[in-house]
């Protein structure tokens, strides 16, 4: 099972400023281990984030965004309080869904 | 991933991310029947840039200066290069960031939409000294811009 | 033999010249990043787990941490602990590091074996998971930001532990002749894009403390001060201290003790 992101949603002016740690091993597939075998790809390939609701961002990302990945992102028009539902599913289908509230 | 068939056919139809949001901004799709974007393996598996580009649809994007890319003169790690996009561009509904020297070019894809002022922040792998570009796509055009980052050789544990 | 020592102790230590102005502009680049990236560090997701683990009911003995581990500041309290060790606990009788005061917890109340913790006690390169007691460690230290370091240089113990880490960072042996003081022990050395902190100035010292536990951009892995010490030996060719040494503590009550009265800023970012 894939473990929790982190989550950091707070106001910013009129925009919700929205900070994401995921915890994934985005490997590139051009690694190779101690035994020289080559380490296949896994990494995350799609994300979505819902603020108060609605769809605020459809991302797609590949194996060159670094292991262990941050996005940041500001959504004006949110408020706090607004829910927030990020959620992340990788090339081998693990996924992962996490929430916060906007501050 | 269990795909909507249905959904398939309109996002292949529609050809691109903005016209699925339009979708859901015409009410034709609501919000909670939108799985994640299709992940656009062409784009994401070609080997360089002009391939990236011409998978994304973005063929030869124009300069501009309205798109704001901020990457270090010199990365301190090229596994871990922080890179902010922020785009001035009206009506600015993705940003893509590419490097030219990776294995493959596309880094990652996003699209905005309900509010989601269009800019981001992310750290990406560099394998070497390239230049890195944002592209970003408003209307049915689309506007880059680039900047060198350095990838040093490293040191000791820090 | 002669010839290449004296070349690679050349190397490591006096570049100077063209390449310093080069290394400086580098490193204020470094430096304009580095505030960036830990704002929102990897570590984070480090100190969650370490958190869990803290107040799970673990071990043979099947308690919480956080029921039976008294790092200096109460049973359970993890406020300001990371700061105000090394230190003297009397009940293990030792100046202890925060990391291997955590282990010693493991092992007295908990029940674990130490060799079971020492098997594996880092995270290796690309490893998808820290071991138990880095996160520990990660979680301990969150409970320390921004607070000054507070090492009880009052206490003759850890007096004394502070001045055999002094010791030890002077001596020199192994197939280069190193001591950490090669590298360390004087302003303005650097390898490769790195500038190397002298560690006996109060600065040099707070950077040789400050950022760790790490998250290491290198392989994205989360690494405690215990593995640095290690990797220092390593790096001189020293033979590598077995986990959790009372030798690696002297060492981190050296830096901390120089260290005192400055900043600390949390789990870190290192490249």
């Amino acid at each position: 099972m894939a473990d929790p992101m982190k989550i950091r949603a707070s106001m910013k002016g009129d925009a919700a400023e929205v900070r994401i740690l995921m915890s994934h091993a985005m490997e590139t597939g051009q690694r190779k281990d101690a035994a020289g075998n080559t380490v296949p790809a896994h990494f995350i390939q799609t994300i979505t984030i819902d603020v108060g609701g609605k769809r605020v961002v459809d991302g797609q990302i590949g194996t060159a965004v670094a292991r262990n990945p941050v996005f940041g992102f500001k959504i004006k028009g949110a408020k706090a309080g607004d829910k927030v539902v990020v959620n992340w599913v990788d090339n081998k289908g693990d996924k992962r869904t996490d929430e916060a509230t906007v501050a | 991933m269990e795909m909507n068939p249905a959904r398939r056919t309109v996002l292949r139809g529609a050809g691109s991310l903005g016209a699925l949001s339009a979708l859901v901004l015409a009410g034709v799709l609501k919000p909670t029947a939108v799985y994640a974007a299709d992940w656009n393996k062409a784009a994401f598996e070609a080997k360089d840039t002009p391939a990236a580009l011409k998978g994304l649809g973005a063929g030869s994007p124009a300069d501009s200066k309205d798109l704001v890319l901020k990457v270090p003169d010199i990365a301190e790690n090229g596994a871990v290069v922080p890179v902010d996009v922020v785009s001035n561009i009206p009506n600015t509904t993705s940003i893509a960031i590419l490097v030219d020297k990776n294995p493959t070019a596309l880094t990652c894809l996003y699209a905005f939409t309900n509010g989601a002022l269009p800019e981001v922040s992310a750290r990406i792998k560099m394998g070497q000294t390239s230049l890195v570009r944002a592209v970003a796509k408003a209307g049915d055009k689309y506007f880059v811009a680039q900047k060198e980052c350095k990838v040093t050789v490293g040191g000791c544990g820090g | 033999m002669k010839k290449r020592i004296v070349l690679l102790a050349a190397v490591a230590v006096a570049w100077t010249g063209s390449a310093s102005a080069q290394t400086k502009d580098a490193n204020a680049e470094f430096e304009k990043f580095r505030a960036e990236m830990e704002e929102s560090n990897p570590a984070e997701l480090f100190e969650v787990k370490g958190e869990e683990l803290w107040k799970a009911k673990r071990g043979p003995k099947k308690v919480s941490l956080a029921d039976s581990c008294d790092l200096g500041q109460g049973v359970g309290k993890i406020e300001g602990a990371y700061v105000k060790a090394p230190r003297y606990f009397a009940d293990a009788d030792a100046v202890m590091d925060i990391e291997r005061r955590i282990v010693w917890c493991m092992t007295e109340k908990q029940g674990f074996k130490f060799e079971d913790i020492a098997k594996k006690p880092f995270q290796g390169a690309n490893d998808n998971n820290a071991p138990d007691i880095t996160n520990l460690v990660t979680y301990v230290a969150s409970g320390s930001r921004n607070m000054e370091f507070d090492m009880p240089m009052h206490d003759a113990k850890v007096r004394d532990a502070f001045e055999t880490g002094k010791a030890m960072a002077a001596y020199r042996a192994g197939p280069y002749d190193f001591s950490c003081n090669t590298c360390h022990g004087a302003d303005g050395k650097r390898i490769r894009m790195q500038n190397l902190p002298n560690l006996s100035s109060p600065e040099g010292a707070l950077r040789g403390v400050l950022g760790w536990p790490g998250y290491r951009m290198t392989g994205g892995v989360m690494l405690t001060s215990q593995w640095r010490m290690n990797d220092c030996f390593r790096q001189q060719r020293f033979p590598e201290p077995k986990y959790a040494s009372q030798a690696v503590t002297n060492l981190i009550a050296y830096m901390t003790g120089n260290a005192n009265g400055q900043m600390y800023k949390g789990p870190g970012i290192k490249r």
